[in-house]
């Protein structure tokens, strides 16, 4: 039997054993990644971009180090790729995309959403973003430049949107709850 | 790091794909284009190597801006891609 035909379950328990018995991992980390892994979702993301409309100079970190940025607010980034923050502006408009495969920062988002690595998505990104994010009904304000940033390499990217009207005064609670995955992908922006 | 933000850069116009398997990491659609550095973003182990196992030197990776003009018939200039491309995938237009 080969290792394709093998059955799964099985699989994972040798290999498990394995990294263990073989000193390459530890129970204790094991443990540490799983719950990583479960822990990961949108709402990490979005805190760091509420904390970052709030807190000039934790923005200036996040813009900086987005790694250092995420540990700063409890999120375990040991053994992930870097992270890399862009921020949309009144100029400028980020939109994320893997044409290779799927990176996508999932330390900070969770697991990607199925369009991402969707062949339609990734093509059309790169040669048709605004025909994208109108499909997405993101209408860009005149003027806007569209950085359409293909995750190649080892970096992962996620986007700093612009903190919409009307949340003046919101508590950062309130901020984080208004910020969905696709803009911090750069699909759409938030609104309240 | 043969290369500063700002520097004008072409993508290399070579396909490893036809000479047997590879892994790269630097999509098709920009082979032999020409864009700017923006960023430096470290020395990363080379992937083209580690996906064999092989031993992988440390290779300088850049953030790599292209007027979507450049790659597309219908592009238009004020859009651009940012890439992160390996240095030995980048020569002097």
């Amino acid at each position: 039997m080969n290792i394709v035909e093998a059955d799964g379950e099985a699989l994972l328990v040798a290999v498990r054993k394995l990294l263990i018995g073989k000193g390459v991992l530890t129970e204790a980390e094991l443990a540490e990644r799983m719950d990583a892994t479960d822990n990961a979702s949108p709402g990490q993301g979005a805190r760091m971009v509420a904390r970052a409309w709030t807190d000039a100079a934790y923005r200036t970190l996040m813009l900086e180090d987005g790694t250092k940025a995420a540990e700063a607010v409890n999120i375990p980034m040991r053994g992930m790729p870097p992270l890399g923050v862009l921020e949309n502006t009144d100029t400028v408009h980020n939109l994320i995309v893997c044409t290779l495969c799927s990176c996508y920062p999932r330390a900070v988002l969770g697991y990607p959403p199925f369009w991402y690595k969707s062949a339609a998505y990734r093509s059309r990104a790169v040669r048709d973003p605004r025909g994208l994010l109108a499909e997405f009904r993101t209408t860009l304000p005149d003027g806007v430049k569209i950085h359409v940033v293909d995750s190649t390499a080892d970096y992962r990217w996620m986007v700093l949107p612009k903190r919409p009207a009307g949340t003046e005064g919101w508590s950062a609670e309130q901020l984080a709850a208004i910020v969905r995955e696709g803009d911090m992908v750069g699909v759409t922006v938030p609104s309240v | 790091m043969n290369f500063s933000p700002g520097d004008a850069v072409m993508v290399k116009d070579d396909w490893p794909e036809t000479r047997g398997p590879v892994h790269i990491r630097t999509p098709h659609y920009l082979r032999g284009h020409k864009g700017r550095v923006l960023r430096y973003l470290g020395d990363y182990p080379n992937p083209e190597d580690l996906a064999f196992a092989r031993p992988a030197a440390r290779r300088p990776l850049y953030h790599v801006t292209f007027p979507m003009s450049e790659l597309w018939p219908e592009g238009t200039k004020d859009d651009d891609l940012v890439v992160e491309i390996y240095e030995h995938w980048l020569e002097r237009p």
